[in-house]
């Protein structure tokens, strides 16, 4: 862990290399989210609707619960979980190749610092374009529950934007914020541990690669526990 | 010149070197033989500081790398080329952007005396028009000769290769190792090569060290291997028939 924060042999590859991984752990993560997003927010809508089917209950409580569910837990853990899969699985194969391959021994014999090099660029670009992506799920979320209740007639777009508003805490989106660049920290320092250590050969680095999704995901479950009963738990 | 006194290395009850003294001269292609598990890759490691040497030391001309700061560490790196066995090419990077990462990394030279060196350094491993393609678009061969070409894009002290001709077709081997004797006479080098390639040891072989459960058993040139009768020799280099001929032709020839 230390070797990662030593100062850069030169800091414009350093820049290049985080410019890159943006745009593989980032940008390649948008269509992912974006589906996953729209449909479950869909979701989230009908079933809240199914259970809160009581004359007695207005309508736009069912924006409300959705609005929560997302903003609170779907987009920030069940994204940062699907990511972790994704983003997780990518890191720890493709370190686990490059060290199998003798690519990292390579960075090595030139005298880079090879964590710094390969891993640094890596966990920030997750913790800064990981809460790009979970806003974007937000938004899509509760859009999906938008168009899926004006669709099945379960509720009005009036309640269900009516909804949205009452008692909207925009404390909620920052915490959730906060708790993604926490999982984002997880996710790829620990796929990066993984595929960074891996010993042997393709086997090895497909084994890595299953522990890294596994550990990363636990990790973010149990992360999630924890900030949630800190922050929000008193 | 690269003077290694001592050198012992440890894998938990392994020994792997048991004391290696050997002295690799500047401008020779200098090469280490032995079966597999002698500990010539382990002793390549500990030269280029991958694995870290449990007694000895290990003098770049005259500097000893085991007693250095990092810093110095971090400037004597920069004097070392690496030709791996698979070539160690970054997937993700062409030909050329493989050989312009160290440049880019560490180089303080205009883009053009950059993008200059590069080419120069392609075109002396005869890759010029191959500099658009990645590495798994080219042949084993050629991936060698990027891995040399970026080996020596920093003007290196020092060239180390692993079994630069494993997985090779015999003259795609002799191709390689001409290259790098070339590369050593051309830029005044120490070049130290792993190998259990007999044809490179009589091609190329200005010193040869045998290295046998990790201790140096013999050493010499690629005349002398064909005269001696030391038993480590005899028993490593001439088991086929191809070598018993060559040394009983060169015995001959002596006569």
């Amino acid at each position: 862990m230390g070797r990662l924060f030593h100062k850069p042999e030169r800091f414009s590859m350093y820049r290049k290399s985080f410019a890159k991984e943006i745009d593989y752990l980032g940008y390649d993560s948008v269509a992912i989210v974006a589906i996953i997003s729209l449909f479950v927010g869909a979701v989230v809508t009908i079933q809240t609707a199914l259970n809160l089917d009581n004359p007695i209950i207005p309508a736009y409580y069912i924006a409300i619960a959705t609005r929560e569910s997302i903003i609170l837990e779907f987009s920030p853990t069940m994204i940062s979980l699907i990511l972790a899969g994704k983003v997780g699985s990518n890191i720890a194969s493709t370190l686990g190749t490059m060290r199998v391959s003798e690519q990292i021994e390579a960075l090595d014999v030139m005298g880079i610092n090879s964590p710094a090099y390969l891993i640094l660029p890596k966990i920030l670009a997750s913790m800064i374009f990981n809460p790009i992506l979970i806003l974007l799920s937000m938004f899509l979320g509760i859009l999906g529950g938008y168009i899926a209740g004006d669709l099945s007639g379960m509720i009005t777009p009036p309640d269900y934007v009516l909804g949205l508003q009452l008692g909207f805490r925009p404390y909620y989106v920052a915490y959730s914020l906060s708790k993604t660049v926490v999982f984002a920290f997880l996710i790829t320092s620990i796929s990066a541990y993984y595929g960074f250590t891996v010993k042997g050969g393709a086997v090895e680095v497909g084994a890595a690669s299953t522990k890294a999704v596994v550990t990363s995901s636990v990790a973010v479950i149990i992360a999630n526990y924890i900030i949630t009963q800190v922050v929000l738990g008193n | 010149m690269i003077e290694v006194r001592g050198l012992e290395k440890s894998f938990d009850d392994n020994n792997v070197l048991k004391g290696v003294d050997v002295v690799f001269k500047k401008g020779k292609t200098n090469l280490i033989i032995g079966r597999s598990g002698s500990g010539k890759t382990v002793f390549l490691k500990c030269l280029l500081g991958l694995h870290l040497a449990d007694k000895g030391s290990i003098l770049y001309d005259g500097r000893d790398s085991r007693l250095m700061e990092r810093k110095e560490q971090g400037k004597l790196r920069q004097e070392l080329g690496m030709v791996f066995q698979g070539g160690a090419l970054f997937d993700s990077l062409t030909v050329r952007e493989n050989v312009l990462f160290p440049l880019q990394m560490f180089a303080d030279l205009s883009q053009s005396e950059i993008m200059d060196r590069a080419e120069f350094c392609l075109s002396r491993v005869k890759l010029g028009d191959a500099g658009e393609r990645y590495p798994a678009e080219i042949s084993g061969g050629m991936k060698k000769r990027v891995s040399i070409a970026r080996a020596i894009v920093l003007n290196p002290k020092y060239l180390f290769c692993d079994e630069p001709n494993s997985g090779l077709d015999p003259m795609t081997a002799v191709i390689i190792d001409n290259l790098l004797k070339e590369i050593t006479e051309e830029f005044d080098i120490t070049t130290v090569i792993n190998t259990h390639d007999m044809n490179s040891v009589m091609e190329i072989g200005d010193h040869i060290v045998l290295l046998k459960d990790g201790r140096k058993v013999w050493e010499g040139n690629r005349f002398e291997i064909l005269q001696t009768e030391d038993p480590n020799i005899t028993d490593f280099v001439f088991t086929s028939e191809l070598f018993k001929t060559i040394k009983g032709v060169a015995k001959a020839g002596r006569k």
